[in-house]
């Protein structure tokens, strides 16, 4: 029997490379064996893709793109569909899960300096995957059909109303519309479960390959490839399969437990995941009293807020909050400190980055309360901390006190 | 006639404006999802009192009889109690949809009725429990009554007769900015309903149990069977726990 297989395996091998990259992606990659907590939250991020695509198939089965059926295909799949509540809170709990654990994610690579070369491709394969996740996860927000779902599109497409010349023009080009309409949640649906989702998985493949050809970083910062051993393997590292697969459960289970408490105990997350305004139908001629984005926008939305008008235009605020996600690109060329890992870096290094994960979180709980003159200075304050942090990163380096940074990893 | 439904539709402009709580204490609703009794109460009021103008177009009148527990000994859907609920349907599959057009709805009450099948999960149930116990006389009304956490709503207190009517005690108070205003301190009970003010209040309690259940008919359900799915992975966890343990014993 067994032999019968490895002849199939043979015949597959010589005709498609399904070993080799078996040996090459899981079974000979090394990767460093001191991986701690933080980098649970790669094969996290696979994983929620991976929920979200069946949840979302699952969900188009019973879903109907139309202004006018939308929100009651919506409660049909909460009441009627066998599961369908199950799979739609899935889909829901998914999406905020899928950017908790990205934003984990990215700022593990902040800490550890996984950005620095040679993984700067990696780096920016990643900026392009949140930002086609932003993409999706709007396009989403819209399907529902609810009163925030319409308001926040409404605010959102209006956003590039403010262009100067073409703005209005633009705007109604992507609503296909002169207001959010039936028009606009047809072509958001195509978005969302074809265009996007095709972006995302092709970023995701490109992010691994190019994951894989360079290793893994950790967290010394330490290159294992620099230490191999005589039969030129690094001694730092362990085959992914089978350890990191094993460890790799342990965080999926953890990961889940936490999910799990979300999805059947508290699925609305206090109006965080599924906002209260959503229970009501989208309704063109009657505005929220208060419209406020999904918890993982907030940030960016506080930062749009921050910036004061000119000329009567909010141009200058979309521009900033443009920015504020570009910006990350260019982060391997910003910082210029020789060492990655923060056990090794300075005290201010650890402070900025500190308060940027500070400033980050007030920026988002900013986001999502009404505008006032005192909170509106906080924002600007906030905003303009995200950016120095960065070109302060190009600084600091210059009188920086770091720590020797040792030839193996340890521990 | 054309004056009356201008009137009605100026009067329920404000409306659109989405009341909120507008600062006003809500009251606690303190409901019992579990409890039968008060679900089927509250689907009775419902169907009587809301189900002519509102709809509850996504729920259907046998899910809704086997969740409240309208079931006979064997756990059978008991067809003959819920048809005591169908005063406007005839299948027992039927969702809980209702006879008014909506454009005549437009004109008599400025703005359609809402569905109501999920108004809980949008307003909250002790929004809806302060709402049923808050309306008070206001002449300058089209249907002479006016509302505390819904102000100038459209609606009339369909419940008049179970409540009876009652005129707000107001006082002028002045603001922190020295701005007055004028705000309900206590009601005073003017003609009086068939229900003491205890039942009343059960009556509202069980109305908003109804409508809690109705935004989302599978939440007990829900969490009982996410108890189940936590204990299943905790003992998960402690497997693949011992099973990285046992492989990462070479790992130095």
């Amino acid at each position: 029997m067994n032999d019968k297989l490895m002849q199939l395996l043979g015949w597959v091998d010589a005709r498609f490379p399904l070993t080799k990259m078996w040996k090459e992606h899981l079974s000979e990659y090394y990767a460093p064996k001191n991986f701690n907590f933080w980098y649970f939250f790669g094969s996290l991020a696979l994983l929620v893709l991976v929920i979200q695509i069946v949840s979302g198939i699952l969900l188009t089965m019973s879903y109907k793109p139309d202004g006018v059926l939308a929100f009651g295909s919506v409660e049909y799949i909460m009441r009627d569909v066998d599961w369908g509540w199950l799979i739609r809170y899935m889909h829901s709990t998914g999406a905020s899960a899928f950017f908790a654990v990205v934003y984990l994610h990215m700022f593990r690579g902040l800490m550890y300096g996984s950005y620095k070369a040679p993984r700067e491709l990696i780096w920016i394969f990643g900026c392009l995957i949140y930002l086609a996740l932003m993409a999706e996860a709007f396009f989403g927000y819209l399907l529902p059909w609810g009163q925030m779902s319409y308001w926040g599109a409404q605010v959102i497409v209006n956003l590039f109303a403010t262009v100067p010349f073409v703005g209005t023009e633009l705007a109604e080009w992507i609503r296909g519309d002169y207001v959010v309409s039936d028009a606009t949640l047809n072509r958001f649906f195509a978005f969302h479960v074809i265009a996007l989702p095709l972006v995302l998985v092709g970023l995701v493949a490109a992010h691994i390959i190019a994951l894989h050809e360079v290793g893994s970083n950790n967290p010394d910062g330490v290159e294992i490839k620099k230490n191999k051993g005589p039969d030129g393997k690094p001694l730092d590292g362990i085959p992914f399969h089978p350890y990191y697969t094993v460890k790799d459960i342990v965080g999926v289970i953890g990961f889940l437990i936490i999910f799990c408490a979300i999805l059947f105990f508290a699925p609305e997350m206090g109006g965080f995941f599924i906002e209260h305004p959503n229970f009501e139908p989208a309704n063109p001629l009657k505005t929220p009293e208060h419209i406020a984005p999904v918890w993982y926008f907030t940030p960016f939305y506080a930062m749009l807020r921050a910036v004061p008008s000119i000329a009567g235009s909010a141009f200058p605020g979309v521009v900033v909050m443009g920015a504020a996600t570009i910006i990350l690109f260019f982060l391997p060329w910003l910082d210029r400190s020789p060492v990655k890992s923060i056990r090794y870096r300075g005290l201010c290094y650890k402070v900025l980055l500190a308060l940027f994960v500070v400033d980050f979180i007030l920026l988002g709980y900013l986001g999502v309360k009404p505008a006032t003159p005192i909170l509106t200075l906080i924002a600007q304050i906030g905003t303009i901390y995200y950016f120095a942090f960065f070109f302060l990163l190009a600084i600091i380096p210059k009188f920086e006190k770091t720590k020797p940074v040792p030839e193996r990893v340890t521990g | 006639m054309k004056k009356l439904i201008v009137a009605f539709v100026f009067a329920a402009l404000p409306a659109l404006g989405m009341a909120a709580g507008g600062g006003v204490q809500l009251q606690k609703a303190n409901i019992d999802l579990a409890d039968n009794a008060s679900l089927q109460r509250g689907a009775r009021i419902f169907v009587n009192y809301c189900l002519s103008c509102h709809s509850a177009a996504y729920q259907r009148y046998n899910r809704v009889g086997m969740d409240i527990g309208l079931t006979t000994d064997d756990g059978e859907l008991d067809v003959d109690q819920l048809k005591q609920l169908m005063l406007a349907a005839d299948k027992v599959g039927e969702t809980m949809t209702i006879a008014m057009p909506q454009g005549d709805a437009k004109k008599w009450f400025g703005n359609p009725p809402p569905d109501l099948t999920v108004i809980a999960r949008a307003r909250g149930v002790d929004w809806l429990y302060t709402y049923f116990k808050t309306f008070y006389i206001d002449e300058s009304r089209p249907f002479g009554v006016n509302n505390q956490v819904f102000a100038d709503v459209g609606m009339p207190h369909v419940l008049w007769e179970l409540e009876g009517m009652k005129k707000a005690v107001k006082k002028t108070e002045t603001d922190a900015d020295g701005n007055e205003k004028t705000v309900i301190t206590g009601y005073e009970m003017v003609t009086p309903g068939s229900m003491s003010e205890q039942e009343y209040d059960q009556a509202a309690r069980d109305l908003t149990n109804f409508l809690a259940y109705s935004g989302e008919p599978i939440q007990l359900k829900r969490k009982e069977i996410g108890v189940y799915v936590l204990i299943f992975l905790f003992f998960f966890f402690i497997v693949a726990y011992l099973l990285k343990k046992e492989y990462w014993k070479d790992v130095h």
